[in-house]
């Protein structure tokens, strides 16, 4: 392969650390939904898509990429809350499969729903006209809205570990994922917690499937393989660790945009190969408490 | 004298109720007898991928074998025997695709099939239709389905042969842009046939291969392969991919610019995608097409086709791979007309020397040792926003390239017998 020249280094971290931000943001709601709720959520990749398309139609009334970034997350919470209180509550406590089961057959009908509603063919989309273009780095252009991009999940971690650490309701949040029966005894209604939550984590869904739509366009199988992939990180960070997830989402995009420069063809299996390593050296992950992986 | 008229009388309308109900169900039969003609309709399975990353094309192909089947029967079908679609989803998957052939040969007693869009599907479809003596006209883009290995006396083949229209691409685009070139490949058997036929026209024309990058069929982003593109300093990049593969391959070259350092190919342009991506991801892209509408310009068949298309479906346009979806349905129930028959020895045998036709895009010819259909070849380069008159006036035809079987391998080297 020979040296790397160090421009493109930079710009195969850069574009790493960027793939690695998508990856983020749709791991972040899996892992907050699993963290406290203890559900593997099989309908969070149609969560992302719905978000795109969601953000799309919005456009198409509204005109404005940034009133769409603001109606998905509402219209996505809505309909994380719907699917919450109507379809899940019924059936916790009845041990892990049923959820599981359930949230995979919520997935296929989201996206039969989005193919009825939209059409099998995708739909064009673009970034916003200030945020096209791209910055020379060198001799290298990377694109603008990647960078904007990386910024809004910079921003949105941050907002969501604010949240989570310095809000009396993350105090709750923290309470319930450790242990939800005496957050309960203390009088605390943990449905009306769970059911923010799973709302809060199809609106993280939902933003990242409409800020990857310009990059990767607009499809209604678009969450398949990012279902996939936001698990590979779930497992590698640590099942319902946030920071663990931020980690191994950055990590594995830094990972197979450097594998893409050295040995493309391992690009794609490169980040199973780190999850098998992970499972087998540290299984409860990076960062996750040892008895997520009992 | 009532008593015993009430149940002659019921009796009588019971019977002339089962009479007509008798006559309801004969007058049923015969009319849908004297559709299907002497030896009842011909059916034509048609397996496509309607789900998955080609499904917008697959979809159009539907529309266009659709309208294929009501032209032959509008004509008079064969001998009086109308012709019936029968459609499957192959979702983009060689087993499933097996499976549906299966269905359609083995309980839909089908008498053709049609179809097929990516290069290893059909040939796992004309595996299967091989050993059970089917006639099989294969969709998709194939150099290997015609080599003797695969190839047999049931195969034909509508799709184009890279060798040909890669051919004619490189032929155009390599003495005029440059020798330094870059690969990105669909890593599976249309990128590998793509890539084979670039890199004969290639040796011919003294290209340097600077830079080959594979990527997985779905790929969703290709930012982390550009850097490495970007350091081999190509003056021309062949993107290998197609349908959604080959849209956000392009947009994301276009964000990352690509498009100002080097001159971007497509071994085969996707027209579904142009329009689904918007004119911005294909600006100044050249590649090779099987169809353009505006083949109408050169064709009159090519006018009767779109006209009829655009009635059929309230103004549209016919995509390149949808129109393979009429050609292919097309020319063989027009070679059965030829030969009397559906069966597969006889349509081989009217072959001949050559089967000629006209359907939609101009002269065409069925080769006779290889049933490659032999057809023009559109060089094309995708216009920008500002210079489009109208939504669908996507591209300049750079080139056609005239059909023309000397400038595919011939039979010998195919290893077929001539």
């Amino acid at each position: 392969m020979g040296e790397i020249p160090l421009d493109i280094l930079a710009l195969q971290i850069l574009t790493g650390i960027a793939l690695g931000c998508i990856f983020v943001l749709v791991a972040t709601g899996l892992t907050l939904i699993f963290g406290l709720l203890n559900v593997v959520n099989f309908a969070h990749g149609a969560f992302y898509a719905a978000g795109a398309y969601l953000g799309v139609f919005a456009f198409g009334y509204t005109g404005s990429f940034w009133l769409s970034l603001f109606i998905v997350p509402l219209g996505m919470a809505a309909v994380g809350m719907v699917t919450e209180r109507v379809l899940l509550r019924p059936i916790y406590g009845r041990g892990m499969s049923y959820p599981l089961l359930l949230t995979f057959g919520v997935g296929y009908v989201l996206v039969e729903l989005i193919r009825i509603l939209f059409g099998t063919d995708g739909l064009p989309f673009s970034s916003p006209p200030e945020l096209r273009g791209s910055i020379l780095l060198g001799d290298i252009a990377f694109p603008l809205y990647r960078l904007f991009v990386m910024a809004f999940t910079a921003a949105l971690l941050t907002s969501l570990w604010f949240l989570i650490e310095k809000t009396p309701f993350g105090l709750i949040i923290r309470a319930g994922a450790r242990d939800a029966e005496i957050v309960k005894v203390l009088g605390i209604d943990t449905s009306k917690v769970w059911l923010l939550i799973f709302a809060l984590g199809t609106a993280v869904a939902g933003i990242a499937g409409f800020l990857a739509a310009p990059m990767r366009g607009v499809i209604p199988e678009m969450g398949v393989t990012v279902l996939i992939e936001a698990f590979v990180i779930t497992v590698v960070g640590g099942m319902g660790s946030l920071p663990g997830a931020v980690i191994a989402g950055l990590l594995l995009g830094i990972v197979v945009s450097l594998t893409s420069y050295f040995a493309a063809d391992f690009s794609n299996i490169v980040m199973f190969a780190i999850m098998a390593i992970v499972l087998l050296v540290r299984p409860q992950g990076l960062l996750g408490r040892p008895e997520a992986a009992r | 004298m009532q008593s015993s008229r009430r149940p002659i009388s019921s009796l009588s309308r019971r019977a002339a109720l089962k009479f007509l109900g008798a006559g309801v169900v004969v007058g049923a039969c015969w009319s849908r007898s004297a559709a299907q003609g002497a030896g009842g309709l011909i059916k034509v399975g048609f397996p496509v991928p309607l789900s998955g990353p080609y499904g917008s094309e697959a979809a159009d192909q539907v529309r266009c074998a659709q309208l294929a089947v009501e032209d032959f029967n509008k004509s008079g079908g064969l001998n009086g025997r109308m012709a019936e679609l029968l459609v499957r989803d192959d979702k983009l998957n060689p087993a499933e695709a097996v499976t549906r052939t299966l269905e359609l040969v083995e309980k839909e007693r089908v008498d053709l099939i049609v179809g097929s869009l990516s290069g290893a599907i059909q040939l796992a479809v004309n595996e299967t239709c091989k050993a059970r003596g089917m006639t099989y006209n294969a969709l998709g883009v194939s150099d290997r389905l015609n080599e003797a290995s695969d190839f047999g006396p049931t195969t034909y083949h509508e799709g184009l042969a890279p060798y040909f229209s890669v051919g004619a691409l490189g032929r155009y685009v390599f003495s005029k842009l440059g020798n330094r070139v870059a690969y990105l490949i669909a890593d599976y058997e249309f990128g590998y046939e793509m890539r084979r036929a670039f890199q004969v026209v290639g040796e011919r024309m003294g290209v340097q291969v600077v830079a080959e990058v594979k990527h997985p069929l779905g790929m969703q982003d290709f930012s982390s392969l550009f850097p490495r593109i970007l350091s081999a300093k190509p003056d021309i990049l062949c993107v290998l991919n197609f349908g959604r593969d080959q849209l956000n391959a392009l947009k994301q070259a276009s964000e990352f610019g690509l498009k100002d350092r080097m001159k971007i190919l497509v071994g085969a342009l996707s027209s579904n995608q142009r329009i689904a991506g918007g004119a911005e991801a294909y600006t100044d892209v050249v590649g090779a097409s099987n169809y353009y509408w505006k083949a109408e310009e050169m064709f009159a068949s090519s006018k009767a086709f779109n006209a009829a298309y655009a009635a059929k479906y309230k103004g549209g346009i016919p995509s390149d791979y949808g129109s393979y979806g009429y050609g292919g349905v097309r020319s063989m129930l027009e070679l059965a007309r030829k030969a009397g028959s559906v069966d597969p020895v006889a349509l081989s045998a009217a072959v001949g020397s050559g089967f000629n036709f006209d359907l939609y895009k101009g002269p065409q010819m069925i080769r006779a040792c290889d049933h490659q259909s032999v057809q023009a070849v559109f060089v094309l380069r995708s216009k920008g926003p500002s210079e489009m008159k109208s939504p669908n006036d996507a591209f300049e035809v750079l080139e056609v390239a005239p059909p023309d079987d000397t400038k595919l391998r011939s039979c010998a080297e195919l290893g077929l017998k001539t």
